[in-house]
């Protein structure tokens, strides 16, 4: 890829880019509804200064491209921004030119463009009423004020140094003075706020004083900001803001808060001065007028802490109950605070699709003479069941034809009516019957192997080494063979009945095959549903698409310039996820070697990707340590549920499609209700990484597999369960997680000395599960 | 400045920077110096950051030069050739200039392309399945390790098992013997031992053959002396198959002319070598042991040999062991052992016979137990290291002569040699289990013992010069010392010899045994240059807690052995005991 050796000019354009998708909070970017239209539209939920941030970036940028001599970019960009709302090209792709590979098409259903943005607009999120009249102000503002370096460096502001402990002492103890009820609450603030009190002296070249200031407050601070903390300890100068990312993550995104309204009034009445008039002004903000707003600004002393949080925090007032300390502890952690509410509250079709009906053949001769009473008997109530449950339209499933899916081949019937079958057989698991777990030991891999998969019915596994290399074995008898070459094949009789068997070459049989192809680790790997294809991504910055027919590359996708972490088929094949480093999950098929998709909104890498089962939704995990759904159709982000404390690196959905649950670095793994967008549960229990989850055929366990060498298993059937989701909580999204962890775990199984990295369910609920040795 | 403030990061002072400007040639003032040395340590930083995101999606726990290297491509700076390597890199110091170097040596290519040991290229990389098989609650099911897949292992492997089984089970003794010393000592054999743990138990499926039997506990032997090989959780499947030739009614044991009271105390002192020796690696094993040998001896429907097997356990497992198990549940056990040997009927006569053997282990055991108890009491130190049972308060050891008195009678105090006329003789002091732990066994030695019909184990037929004895070894000092001291004709005393001799010296007090006794000695074996001690027990019990001695009486004259013993029977290692 080009972007990879064009140099310094290059790797600047696609930072500055990356600033430009982030900076849209909710990020509503795909490449069929362009930026400017999203921005526009979005921006009408948005706080003041984030839509004057807009503004005020794409200025920003529109003077960084002039500066480069990038005229055309700069004339397209202009246009585009000066245009309506309509515009369907992205300012982004275009400027991003030979670099981000994004020039966007259309794809394959192209002609939905017009009614996907019809439907971008319909899902935008009403604002809340309270946040409109200062965003025109803002807006006005970032008009009046075009000085591109004043927008850029939004730490400029001029305080006296000495005085800013002054004023995080004084709101400290005043949030230490009021009542424990609402204590909690306002504690968050203190978080934000001295990174940007911090970030603001270290911009305003005060070095000793910000040191003095990191010294004295970073002890307050959660311990999951710790590693946080420590990137921002390490910058002392102003010119080291400039590269690092975590800290464009800082400028550019606001910190969401959730405070209830309770919290809010309680925190005026007589507190000492400052306090007050920092919270006195907030509700000002809230409920006066913009003019008394302004009189206060100017009046007050404070105005230090005030900027901060109007310019970088985004407060969300509810109505209800001030929450605890523990359920704000649950919810907090992510790199900018929590999801807004009215981020999650999309409707997400979370039913599954109907499965196709397929006949099932009658029984096979020989099961047939194997057992002539008992089949028939056992087949029909099982087709009852698979009939009634496709039969029926799930409620909350969405239309069949969504997105449009692949049609099914005779191949993958036959797939289906195995699968079926080999579901009769299934073990019904549960805390009384606990799968047995196979272990697939990768021996000599030397601290190489970055990832595996399974095929969905077992037959295959595979797995990405650092070397660059994919390796794929059978670990059934059947050895992987592959076809022979076009001269031989001219010599077959194509009519012939075993013509399938015939095709392939019988010297080539071997028990595992090497695909060698990327120039680059090998981070994720994932094999399409009818086991004729398999994905790679890699470090190099491509995605890979193998024939497992010809075991020879098909397609390099490329697009994501930079490491791609993890790439994911859809479960109906045909569409595939990837995510990676430049923090843009893209949604590919398989005959299009441009993106469909681009969803756009992590603030840091993108560490796991996921579909979801009925392939309408995409999940994605990052570093910025927040999940996100996203619709596939509309590329909207759906959900963002916030919670762990270190980057994530496993999803997995419950078969049902109604759950979830998430792995971090922090050994936790959450669960989550995909509909409601809330958190319900915490199974703590491992003490590092978890880099595999995966829930058995039925959803009643969840394995879990992790660096600290164990899997464990999970009765998530009582997990959810015990969840009660009551209206309420449902609607202010405040829940009471239960403490049951040890309850739920049902097993701890030690391996040796092999870390986990994959796990998965046979079609008969036996569990592998995947490592290599490291003596 | 730099000096000042707290040390957060490593820090690249500006004296490197100089010094690395110099060695390029540009002189810097101390002001340059100082901004960049700052500036390198942060974007080193920033670049340590950036790489270990690279460490976790390779999921690994250890940073590698190459993660930096990627790390560093990525921001555009030149990657550092060189450092790839796996291996730990030594870092050196120079004490003279305060400088410090990665030690990077000259590689010969002369040599290194005219070596002809070629390196071997790295293993292939593969895939490997095992299976843990769970119950439904989730438990591991312990899976027997069928040999039959002895395929996965290695050609060589695969040969030598096959090779060590055939050699140890077959007929060659001497073959045998070679397979058991290599078994001992190989170093490579840890991937064969659940399967040489499996053939070992097979001792069920033997139990008709004492000669197989016997090999299979030479075997475990040898595992167990193997140093090299870990047991693990192994140790309890090798104690199941111990137990099982000491306390089951083996079929072999059917036919009376089988000694399998050999096998028994040769199986028991192997299984308190296992337990002083790799006890440790099962947690509960001690009482485990214990609670089976108990349950055994409870039971009046198991055989007498059974019983005899769960009392030699219990004495190989040492005087605490006899002390909390047996000596309890003597009263009970008494009656009915009684009752046997009160039985002259011809029918019984096996079966009194067995019953013989059980009296003369159990008196050997209490006898053990009084000695060492006594010797406790004088040393508080070495005599309590066995295993500690916490919840239990011992009897007292004149109440507990009493009792056993009025169980033996004489025959006891005899041999525990009461009155102050032997008061030269040396008791043993509590050997230490290293020592005990190397000892040879005597069967191996000697695995054709032609013993017939022993009528005591516990007979003192120790001779252990003279007698021939393979052994190099001293005897138990106490017993050889006692043998040659006290009787010493006794060894050779021909055809009639009375084992269990009334005493020879009549008690200090005719009638009930209002006794007080000395226990004196030397400590250190039997030349008399050790530490002398004494151990007296001034205060009698009283004359009314002393029972009657209702059984001893009644005891006939047991024990006359047909002839001399000529050989080492294994009994007197169970005399012989670590504490």
């Amino acid at each position: 890829m080009a972007a990879v050796q064009d140099g310094q000019l290059n790797l600047e354009v696609e930072k500055d880019i990356k600033t430009e998708i982030t900076n849209d909070g909710s990020g509503n970017i795909n490449a069929n509804s362009s930026s400017p239209g999203s921005t526009s539209s979005g921006g009408k939920s948005k706080s003041p200064a984030g839509s004057g941030e807009d503004q005020q970036t794409l200025l920003a940028v529109l003077q960084f491209l002039k500066r480069n001599k990038l005229t055309e970019s700069v004339d397209i960009l202009r246009r585009e921004a000066g245009l309506s709302a309509d515009a369907d090209d992205s300012p982004v792709s275009e400027s991003a030119g030979a670099g981000s590979g994004g020039v966007p098409s259309v794809g394959a259903d192209g002609g939905d463009a017009n009614s996907l943005l019809s439907r971008v607009s319909i899902a935008t999120p009403v604002a809340p009423p309270a946040t409109a009249p200062p965003k025109v102000v803002a807006a006005s503002g970032g008009e009046d004020q075009p000085d591109v370096n004043v927008v850029l460096s939004a730490y400029s502001q001029q305080g006296d140094p000495v005085l800013y402990p002054l004023y995080y002492n004084g709101l400290k103890k005043f949030i230490e003075s009021v009542l424990d009820c609402h204590r909690a609450e306002l504690s968050q603030v203190f978080y934000p706020l001295f990174v940007h009190m911090y970030l603001e002296l270290v911009y305003n070249n005060h070095e000793n004083e910000a040191k003095q200031f990191f010294e004295k407050f970073s002890g307050d601070q959660e311990c999951y900001y710790e590693e946080d903390l420590r990137i921002l300890s390490s910058m002392s100068k102003k010119e080291h803001m400039k590269g690092n990312e975590t800290m464009l993550d800082f400028r550019t995104s606001k910190f969401v808060l959730r405070i209830s309204r309770d919290s809010y009034q309680v925190s005026c009445l007589g507190k000492p001065e400052m306090s007050r008039s920092l919270w006195q002004l907030t509700i000002t903000y809230r409920m006066l007028s913009y003019q008394l707003l302004k009189r206060h600004l100017q009046e007050r002393q404070n105005n230090q802490i005030w900027n901060i949080i109007q310019e970088h925090l985004y407060i969300d007032i509810f109505d209800g109950m001030p929450r605890s300390k523990s359920q704000i502890d649950a919810m907090s952690g992510s790199l900018a605070g929590e999801g807004k509410r009215d981020a999650n509250k999309a409707k997400v079709f979370y039913g599954l699709l109907k499965e196709p009906e397929i006949e099932v053949p009658l029984d096979d001769e020989d099961e047939e003479a194997e057992n002539e009473e008992g089949k028939p008997k056992k087949k029909k109530p099982k087709k009852d069941s698979m009939g009634s449950k496709s039969k029926k339209q799930d409620p909350n499933a969405p239309q069949q034809t969504r997105i449009p899916l692949p049609e099914l081949k005779d191949s993958d019937k036959l797939d289906k009516i195995m699968n079926m079958k080999e579901a009769t057989k299934k073990i019904r698991l549960g805390p009384d019957n606990l799968p047995s777990i196979c272990f697939y030991s990768f021996l000599n891999a030397y601290q190489g192997l970055t990832a595996v998969d399974f095929t969905d019915d077992s037959s295959l596994i595979a797995g990405g080494f650092a070397d660059s290399t994919v390796r794929v074995w059978s670990v059934t008898p059947k050895k992987l063979r592959r076809v022979k070459s076009a001269a031989d094949l001219s010599n077959i009789d194509k009519e012939s009945d075993d013509v399938l068997e015939r095709i392939m070459d019988e010297k080539t049989a071997s028990e595992s095959k090497i695909l060698y192809g990327h120039s680059g680790p090998v981070y994720g790997i994932s094999f399409s549903p009818d086991r004729n294809y398999l994905l790679s991504s890699s470090e190099d910055g491509t995605v890979r698409l193998w024939s497992l027919q010809t075991f020879t590359c098909l397609v390099g996708y490329k697009g994501h310039n930079y490491p791609v972490w993890d790439t994911q088929f859809s479960p109906y094949g045909y569409y595939f996820i990837s995510g990676g480093h430049d923090r843009v999950a893209r949604l590919w098929a398989t005959d299009h070697y441009q993106p469909l998709r681009m969803f756009a909104g992590h603030l840091a890498d993108i560490t796991c990707t996921l579909f979801h089962p009925n392939s309408n939704y995409v999940a994605t995990g990052s570093a910025d340590r927040t999940i996100r759904l996203w619709d596939v159709l509309t590329g909207n982000c759906v959900r963002i549920l916030t919670g762990h404390k270190g980057p994530i690196h496993s999803l997995a959905f419950s078969p049902n499609g109604k759950f979830m649950a998430s792995g971090a670095t922090d050994g936790r793994v959450l669960l989550w209700d995909v509909g409601h967008g809330l958190m319900v549960g915490e199974l703590k229990g491992h003490t590092d990484t978890i880099y595999a989850l995966k829930f058995s055929r039925d959803g009643e366990i969840l394995a879990s597999g992790s660096m600290d060498n164990t899997v464990k298993l999970w009765d998530t059937l009582k997990a959810f369960d015990d969840v009660e989701l009551d209206d309420f909580t449902a609607a202010t999204g405040h829940i009471h997680l239960p403490e049951n962890s040890q309850e739920l775990l049902l097993g701890t199984y030690m391996t040796k000395s092999t870390p986990v990295i994959h796990l998965h369910f046979t079609r008969r609920n036996l569990l592998l599960a995947a490592g290599a040795y490291n003596p | 400045a730099v000096s000042m403030e707290e040390r957060r990061f490593a820090e690249v002072p500006r004296e490197s920077v100089k010094l690395m400007a110099e060695s390029a040639g540009v002189e810097l003032s101390d002001d340059v110096a100082a901004l960049l040395a700052e500036d390198v340590c942060y974007r080193l930083r920033e670049a340590t950051q950036s790489s270990s995101q690279f460490m976790r999606h390779a999921k690994r726990r250890k940073l590698t030069v190459e993660d930096f290297n990627r790390a560093l491509r990525w921001s555009n700076v030149e990657a550092i050739a060189g450092y790839g390597a796996q291996d730990a890199l030594p870092f050196r110091p120079i004490k003279e200039g305060e400088l410090f170097f990665v030690d990077d040596r000259d590689v010969n290519l002369v040599e290194l392309a005219l070596a002809t040991n070629i390196p071997k290229g790295c293993a292939e990389t593969m895939v490997r399945v095992n299976v843990s098989y769970l119950d439904g609650k989730g438990n591991l099911e312990p899976q027997g390790t069928v040999p039959s897949a002895v395929q996965t292992l290695s050609e060589d492997l695969l040969k030598y098992y096959q090779q060590i089984t055939r050699a140890i089970l077959g007929e060659d003794p001497h073959l045998m013997k070679v397979a058991l010393l290599d078994l001992q000592s190989n170093s490579k054999i840890a991937a064969l031992l659940p399967y040489f743990v499996y053939v070992i138990s097979g001792v069920k499926s033997v139990s008709h053959d004492l000669e197989q039997l016997n090999r299979l506990l030479h075997m475990v032997k040898s595992l167990v002396q193997n140093p090299y090989l870990y047991l693990g959780s192994y140790v309890r499947s090798l104690v199941s198959s111990v137990m099982y030739c000491i306390l089951e009614p083996l079929a072999a044991s059917i036919n009376p002319l089988n000694d399998h009271w050999t096998l028994r105390d040769y199986a028991a002192l192997l299984l308190s070598h296992i337990f002083w020796t790799h006890g440790d690696l099962v947690s509960g094993l001690y009482h485990q042991i214990l609670l089976s040998l108990q349950k055994v001896l409870s039971d009046p429907v198991r055989p007498l040999c059974s019983h005899y097997g769960a009392v030699v356990g219990l004495h190989a497992l040492g005087w605490k062991a006899v002390e909390r198990v047996l000596y309890p549940h003597l009263p009970a056990y008494w009656a009915n052992l009684q009752a046997v040997l009160d039985d002259y009927s011809v029918s019984n006569a096996q079966v009194k016979a067995d019953g013989h053997k059980v009296y003369g282990a159990i008196l050997v055991a209490v006898e053990r137990l009084l000695k060492m108890k006594a010797l406790s009491l004088s040393q508080p130190g070495p005599g309590g290291a066995g295993t500690p049972w916490d919840d239990w308060t011992p009897v007292p050891l004149p109440a507990m002569y009493c009792e056993l008195y009025s169980f033996f009678g004489d025959s006891l105090a005899v041999r525990f040699s009461t009155g102050p006329s032997l008061g030269g003789c040396p008791l043993s002091a509590p050997s230490q289990p290293p020592d005990t732990r190397k000892e040879p066994p005597g069967p191996a030695a000697n695995p054709d013992t032609t013993r017939k019909m022993p009528q005591l184990t516990a007979n003192l037929n120790i001779s252990p010069r003279q007698d021939g004895s393979p052994r190099t070894e001293p005897a138990p000092p106490s017993l050889a010392r006692r043998n040659s001291s006290s009787r010493p004709g006794q060894r050779s005393a021909g055809p009639s010899r009375d084992v269990f001799t009334k005493a020879r010296f009549p008690p200090p007090q005719t009638g009930p045994p209002t006794f007080s006794f000395l226990i004196g000695g030397r400590q250190m074996g039997r030349r008399c240059q050790g530490r002398r001690f004494q151990t007296s027990f001034s205060s009698p019990p009283p004359l009314s807690t002393v029972p009657p001695r209702a059984y001893a009486h009644k005891l006939p004259v047991i024990g006359r052995v047909g002839k001399p013993v000529r050989r080492w029977t294994c009994s007197h290692y169970s005399l012989h005991l670590p504490l």
